[in-house]
């Protein structure tokens, strides 16, 4: 597994920004102060005039973008997760939300996979405050291919959406990726056993626990949601219907977002156990990214583990 | 300004009293004392300033105005109205359900709302961002934002200060509606934004000064505000909460309350008095 290539889907972004950039005159970035990080510093490069720093002023950018994108262009205005869906919350919601404005949110170092910086940068509600405004479509891609695919099909919908990359390298699952469509999941592994919905960095760790259970005889079907609203219900449906169990995997507090969703969707069209993994309700600290995977659960082991459980949940 | 031009503005901006005295009083809610404070203004720039055009509301060329006091609505659905944006009858329906006036200004729903606004702050930012875009696209329009006094005591309103003028957005007026009156009492004894005029001057706009109710004051101030070139401008209008209507002028009693029927009745003969008068001369 070491072997793997490793990409941070937030170089992804830069890339695919800067294409789109050549591509599409109306696409303008926003940053506040953090171009480097969040690579945008790419695009600046490139379209140094359709490149604004508002500095490290969060709200004014989410405003900002509002205003550019109510004259026809496309702006994604890019900070931290922690800033972009956390500070500025009441702006995108008002200020883009309501008024269903072209926005792309493109917010970088999402999760506790933030790592040493500690608990006041790692954004783990991100997914259940963006998810909870009306029209805002979210993605939070798992590699390199999605992450760029996600920067394309971002600016061809018209609407606010927010995009969730992640700051450390993340292991390359799609050699080629031809039909990735927001709002429609991946089948990566197919079983029927139990159903893996993963998003972001969970979905190689997925991968990786379905490979175990398969050791133990159990057939683990594994779903790459990286759109996590709108939510791909008919392949859940169909997911949950063949399989009996379902276990979430984030990079982000187990209330509110990708299981949150999971579990409204089925409880209410087809209720079978589910179990979440995810940040426990607590907030994050400092570490490696890795280590702090290891601290939280978010590890193949403990899936393997919810996926026993939520096995052995099943009605005879 | 020429005497006619003069009458003709005046005569249009009772209509605008009158207009926002109907929707605060059909509605039974809405913000009447801010509205009343920046009618003047508005009636100044849809008549003799802004390219706008009623029949084409999302016309690209056009100059914009972000109410970013949003909570003055009333007031900027009087001047969208009477300049035929929508019809008047709407304005008898403010904040009905299914209606078309929302309580706060809404760019989806309602022609000629340039920018949904209500959240105090958030418009200046808005206003920003488009004539940031007016500059990249190389359009000439103008962008046009009122701002509330108390208002200022929103953080993000400097945020925005300081990139318009780091950015040097001579296309970008924002206007202050000093009333002097926020929902808790005074602005300066609430938590004073004062001085208004030098916090500009030392984020680096130009600032001028009006009589928020006097024409005269009004054109030479936007004039010059137009004039200024590689910085916003900022005009400080000194104006009257309430203005028009004798018991509601300077009390912050009037931000948000309705008026009564008898209440009603005696602001409009008050609002409707000068034109019977001008009527009979």
């Amino acid at each position: 597994m070491s072997q793997r290539k490793m990409i941070a889907t937030r170089d992804s972004y830069g890339t695919a920004l800067a294409r789109l950039g050549a591509e599409n005159e109306r696409v303008v970035v926003l940053d506040a102060d953090l171009s480097g990080p969040t690579k945008t510093a790419l695009f600046a490069k490139s379209f140094p005039e359709r490149f604004v720093d508002c500095g490290i002023a969060e709200a004014n950018l989410m405003g900002c973008a509002a205003g550019i994108a109510s004259c026809g262009m496309i702006p994604f205005a890019s900070t931290f997760a922690m800033f972009a869906a956390g500070r500025a919350y009441e702006q995108v919601r008002n200020a883009i939300g309501y008024p269903h404005l072209n926005v792309k949110i493109g917010a970088t170092h999402g999760g506790i996979a933030v790592g040493e910086d500690g608990a006041t940068h790692q954004c783990i509600e991100d997914f259940a405050l963006m998810r909870a405004i009306p029209g805002m479509t979210v993605v939070c891609p798992a590699d390199d291919l999605e992450a760029q695919a996600a920067v394309r099909a971002a600016a061809e919908i018209d609407g606010p959406v927010y995009l969730r990359f992640g700051r450390d390298p993340v292991p390359v699952i799609h050699e080629r990726l031809t039909d990735f469509k927001i709002g429609k999941g991946i089948l990566l592994r197919s079983g029927n056993d139990v159903t893996i919905v993963a998003t972001g960095a969970l979905v190689s760790i997925a991968l990786d626990a379905a490979q175990m259970l398969s050791a133990e005889g159990v057939n683990a079907r594994v779903l790459d949601f990286h759109t996590i609203k709108p939510l791909d219900e008919t392949l859940l449906l169909e997911a949950a219907a063949q399989t009996g169990a379902v276990v979430t995997a984030e990079d982000h507090s187990v209330l509110g977002g990708l299981g949150g969703a999971v579990c409204e969707f089925l409880s209410a069209h087809y209720p079978v156990p589910i179990l979440r993994v995810g940040v426990e309700d607590r907030f994050g600290m400092s570490g490696h990214g890795a280590e702090l995977y290891e601290t939280y659960g978010l590890t193949a082991e403990n899936i393997c583990v919810r996926c026993r459980a939520a096995i052995a949940a099943k009605r005879g | 300004m020429e005497q006619d031009k003069k009458m003709e503005l005046e005569r249009f901006a009772r209509q605008l009293r009158i207009d926002v005295l109907e929707e605060v009083y059909h509605a039974h809610s809405g913000h009447i004392g801010g509205s009343m404070s920046i009618c003047d203004t508005l009636a100044y720039l849809y008549r003799c300033l802004m390219r706008v055009d009623p029949g084409q509301p999302h016309w690209a060329g056009r100059d914009r105005l972000v109410l970013s006091k949003g909570h003055a609505s009333p007031a900027l659905y009087a001047v969208l109205a009477e300049s035929g944006f929508f019809p008047r009858e709407e304005l008898f329906h403010l904040r009905e359900i299914g209606r078309l006036l929302q309580g706060h200004p809404d760019m989806k729903k309602i022609p000629g709302v340039d920018m949904t606004t209500g959240s105090l702050g958030q418009g200046i930012s808005a206003a920003v961002g488009m004539a940031i875009a007016g500059k990249l696209t190389c359009q000439n329009y103008r962008v046009f934002a009122i701002l509330g006094d108390g208002e200022l005591q929103e953080g993000q309103v400097w945020e925005a200060a300081m990139l318009a003028a780091h950015r040097k957005l001579d296309n970008l007026i924002a206007v202050v509606d000093n009333n002097g009156l926020q929902i808790d009492g005074a602005i300066d004894q609430v938590n004073s934004p004062y001085p208004i005029d030098e916090k500009f001057r030392a984020f680096g706009w130009d600032v001028f000064y009006a009589d928020a109710h006097d024409f005269d004051s009004l054109e030479q101030a936007f004039q010059q505000a137009l004039a200024v070139t590689d910085r916003p401008a900022l005009i400080l209008q000194k104006s009257v909460k309430g203005k028009g209507v004798s018991f509601m002028e300077n009390q912050a009693s009037w931000h948000g309350t309705p008026p009564n029927e008898e209440q009603y009745t005696l602001a409009m003969t008050e609002l409707a008095a000068p034109q019977q008068k001008e009527d009979r001369e």
